[in-house]
């Protein structure tokens, strides 16, 4: 097995440059990556982080400077040609083919035959699943697999095809804390057995947790480099350049009821949901805590009138609005912000501006363009977007997407629906995300949320509903809850000591 | 109507169908690449006049049939260059295709209206073609027909079986991914879109040198071919055997169409010939019908025993076209 053939690659980048129009991406860069260990890149959302590896791993072509390998000096060209090298990428969106089956996905890339020795191919996979003790079925449907599967299919296939550099870019988002201890375990074995682990993020715990070294990116520049144990002010300094204090999150909750859910059941493919009874008040948030998959989604949905339950009431301000769609849903206040972001939650091509027009009131047949950009600019400057009325959205960075998708929900709200309100964005965006949605719950809106950040789900919730495969605790009170238990709890631990399904009101 | 006579008219359904089988794989393998060659219709036209006009010129039924993939790969030259080249819109581009083909068909095709040709001579099978039953519905027939069954599951084994069948389906779903795995995304795709065309191309000849022998113009009976095609690719959730079935299905109707007249008198004629379009239209939703929101919501209501057994039949049916079709790649 090439696997246990012991091999490392040492990296050396040389004062890299990269610009586009006029952003300086990466501004000279160097940077030596020994073999055999995990680096981690880190930096806030557009920092050049993710410009840099897409460098290393023939994506794109750097301006100036030079990649070294083994001391050899290489010129990538593509992708493909990267893990010729032995340089092999794990992109943030996963970078593979979801009606396609686990193997095919596997297969796709690799060079050989007519037809692939599907019982060798197939042997091959089960051995490397198991040393990493993977449950990876190689028949299932890559769209049935959770972000984290997904990760775990990509990471055999590069080692399968010879990588000896794996990079991450921000492995971490979208995947469950458990997922996320499989992960770092595994990239714990990579670079035990010699092979170089490249791990970007903008989360400064996850660096911590795991790398041996880091460097610090800011505004395209290298501005520091620190090995472990790691100190983390100096980090936070180095990312942002000034430090940063998590703030304490204040309760607005108010004895109305905005919404109410009567013995709901609802039923998906791949889940069902009994008999939940839930009161949410005014002003309050309610965190949606648990495995990706686990039944969130269905439930949100329920609340937004896109799904219709099987059995029981939805009640939205004492109004019953069971098996009513969307748009009443909407017109009685409800608001709702899916996970994906363009796929869902935009419309690619067209601009900054022209979403707030269509999010706006109707107001006569034409447009008063003047009128939009104004809006659209005091958005922009209120939610802190980086990018032009102007811009398209798909030209945006994740964050700024997601802080575009946040000023797009309608003011006011009585109940507004997040599907991962913070995910990709680094903690100064995170802070001031919660600042705006908090001023919300100050206007009387009660907010359920999902995240797969247990930290988040306990700072910023009044209460929390646990999901473990369609099963849904009563409301927990998140003052009262720790991260320990809030994890048992999600890895489907300690259920018989809670309640499910019917839920109090606190 | 005897049992003799009906087995001969489903062996003709075979026949028949023939056409519309290489039509709805040719078509089925662009599309898996990621390019809709909407022209397709035109296309059938131009080479059925095509390959009519170049058999009766050079006397040979093979020129006719080699016409036939010449212009079918020419035809879809220009989609690939449109689309994958110049980035243009595919509908666009195929639509106007598809009328400057079938304009193009009538005109050229002038001088050989009427005209007396070739004809594809039949083919029995020894062996094969004794067996009571099977023998002549099956393999009583012309080399095309004979042809027709085997590309359905060639086809089939290419897209899903073999190592440039994935890579096939990759571009067509996701080319980014199928990039960074080595994949040549453009030339892939001009390739299956030419190669897809080509076998598109048979279809116009089978039609003039066997199905209905000879170049009538607009009388020929075969516009509206190549939509019925493009139809069947969609609801058939570009899968070969799928596809085929609808083509099968189709034929039958058009066939049980012309049988039932006699005993129809009061129903006008073009009531039954029509009939099988919408007839095929309405199946083919029927089949997809799970795609949509509002029968989700419906079946909601439903009992559990009836909902679940509604849920797995529809879930079962459900195709997803490739997620990148019709929309042209750019690598950064």
């Amino acid at each position: 097995m090439h696997l246990l053939f012991i091999k490392q690659m040492n990296i050396n980048l040389n004062q890299i440059c990269k610009h586009f129009g006029k952003l300086q991406a990466n501004d000279h860069i160097s940077l030596l990556i020994p073999g055999g260990t995990i680096q981690g890149i880190l930096g806030e959302n557009g920092a050049g982080k993710s410009t840099l590896m897409k460098i290393l791993s023939g994506f794109i072509q750097a301006d100036e400077g030079e990649v070294i390998l083994d001391g050899v000096q290489v010129r990538i060209h593509s992708p493909a040609d990267a893990i010729q090298h032995g340089v092999g990428m794990l992109h943030q969106d996963p970078l593979d083919f979801p009606p396609m089956r686990v193997i095919d996905n596997f297969v796709l890339g690799q060079s050989g035959g007519l037809f692939p020795d599907w019982k060798s191919v197939v042997d091959e996979f089960k051995q490397l699943s198991e040393q990493f003790d993977f449950k990876l079925r190689h028949d299932a449907y890559v769209d049935m697999l959770t972000v984290g599967e997904r990760q775990q299919l990509e990471i055999l296939r590069l080692l399968w095809l010879g990588a000896q550099v794996i990079i991450l870019d921000e492995p971490t988002t979208g995947i469950s804390a458990l997922q996320k201890q499989k992960l770092f375990e595994t990239l714990k074995i990579l670079a035990g057995r010699g092979k170089t682990v490249i791990f970007v993020s903008h989360k400064l715990e996850d660096v911590e947790n795991l790398c041996d070294r880091v460097v610090v990116l800011r505004q395209g520049k290298l501005v520091g480099e620190q090995l472990k144990p790691f100190n983390t002010k100096n980090l936070v300094n180095m990312m942002f350049g000034k430090s940063i204090a998590l703030e304490e999150s204040k309760s607005h909750s108010t004895d109305r009821i905005a919404f109410e859910l009567r013995d709901l059941s609802l039923e998906e493919e791949r889940i069902q949901i009994q008999n939940i009874d839930l009161k949410i008040q005014a002003g309050e948030v309610i965190g949606l805590a648990g495995m990706e998959g686990s039944g969130q989604r269905p439930f949100m949905q329920a609340c937004a009138g896109f799904l219709r339950p099987v059995h029981g009431r939805i009640l939205v301000n004492g109004r019953d609005m069971t098996g009513m769609n969307y748009p009443a849903f909407k017109r009685q206040g409800v608001g709702y912000m899916p996970a994906s972001r363009l796929e869902e939650g935009m419309i690619p091509g067209l601009t900054l501006s022209e979403h707030f027009i269509l999010a706006g009131q109707q107001e006569g047949l034409f447009i008063d363009h003047d009128q939009w950009q104004e809006v659209t600019r005091e958005k922009i400057r209120d939610y802190n977007i980086r990018g032009k009325p102007e811009s398209p959205v798909e030209s945006l960075s994740g964050g700024n997407q997601q802080r575009a998708l946040l000023a797009l929900l309608q003011q006011p709200l009585k109940l507004v629906l997040l599907e991962h309100p913070t995910r990709g964005l680094d903690i100064e965006s995170v802070i001031y995300t919660w600042g705006k949605l908090k001023e919300r719950c100050c206007d009387g809106a009660a907010i359920i949320y999902t995240s797969s950040d247990l930290e988040e789900i306990l700072l910023y919730s009044d209460r929390i509903l646990v999901f473990f495969s369609g099963k849904v605790s009563a409301p927990l009170s998140a003052r009262g809850t720790s991260v320990a238990q809030l994890g048992n709890l999600i890895g489907g631990k300690d259920w018989a000591r809670i309640k499910t399904g019917v839920g109090v009101t606190a | 109507m005897t049992n003799e006579a009906i087995l001969l008219g489903l062996a003709g359904v075979l026949t028949t169908a023939a056409p519309l089988i290489f039509a709805v794989v040719g078509e089925t393998i662009s599309e898996r690449g990621g390019v809709i060659n909407l022209s397709i219709n035109g296309t059938v036209l131009l080479t059925a006049m095509g390959g009519f006009a170049v058999s009766v010129s050079t006397g040979s039924l093979l020129w006719g049939f080699v016409a036939g993939m010449v212009i079918g790969a020419l035809v879809a030259l220009i989609v690939a260059f449109g689309s994958v080249t110049l980035k243009q819109n595919q509908v666009a581009i195929g639509f106007v295709l598809a009328l400057v083909c079938r304009d193009l068909a009538y005109f050229i095709g002038n001088p050989y209206m009427g005209l007396e040709g070739l004809r594809l001579p039949s083919l029995d099978i020894p062996l094969l073609g004794d067996i009571p039953i099977i023998g002549t519905l099956f393999f009583n027939h012309d080399l095309m027909t004979y042809l027709s069954y085997l590309i359905i599951p060639a086809a089939w084994v290419w897209i899903f079986r073999t190592r440039p069948g994935l890579v096939l389906q990759g571009i067509g779903e996701k080319p980014a991914a199928a990039f960074v795995r080595g994949s040549n995304v453009r030339r892939l795709r001009y390739l299956y879109t030419v190669l897809g065309g080509a076998i598109i191309g048979l279809s116009g000849p089978i039609y003039s040198l066997s199905v209905k022998a000879g170049w009538k113009g607009t009388i020929s009976g075969l516009d509206g071919l190549g939509w019925i095609a493009l139809a069947i690719t969609i609801f058939g959730g570009w899968n070969p055997i799928r596809a085929a079935l609808g083509v099968y299905l189709f034929a039958f109707l058009q066939w049980l169409g012309l049988v039932l007249q006699p005993s129809l008198p009061g129903v006008p004629s073009q009531v039954l010939q029509v009939a099988p379009f919408p007839l095929m239209i309405m199946t083919l939703l029927l089949v997809n019908i799970g795609n949509t929101e509002w029968v989700t919501r419906t079946l909601a209501v439903l009992p559990a025993p009836l909902r679940r057994f509604f849920n797995r039949l529809l879930r079962a049916m459900r195709a997803s076209p490739p997620a990148a079709l019709g929309t042209p790649f750019e690598s950064e």
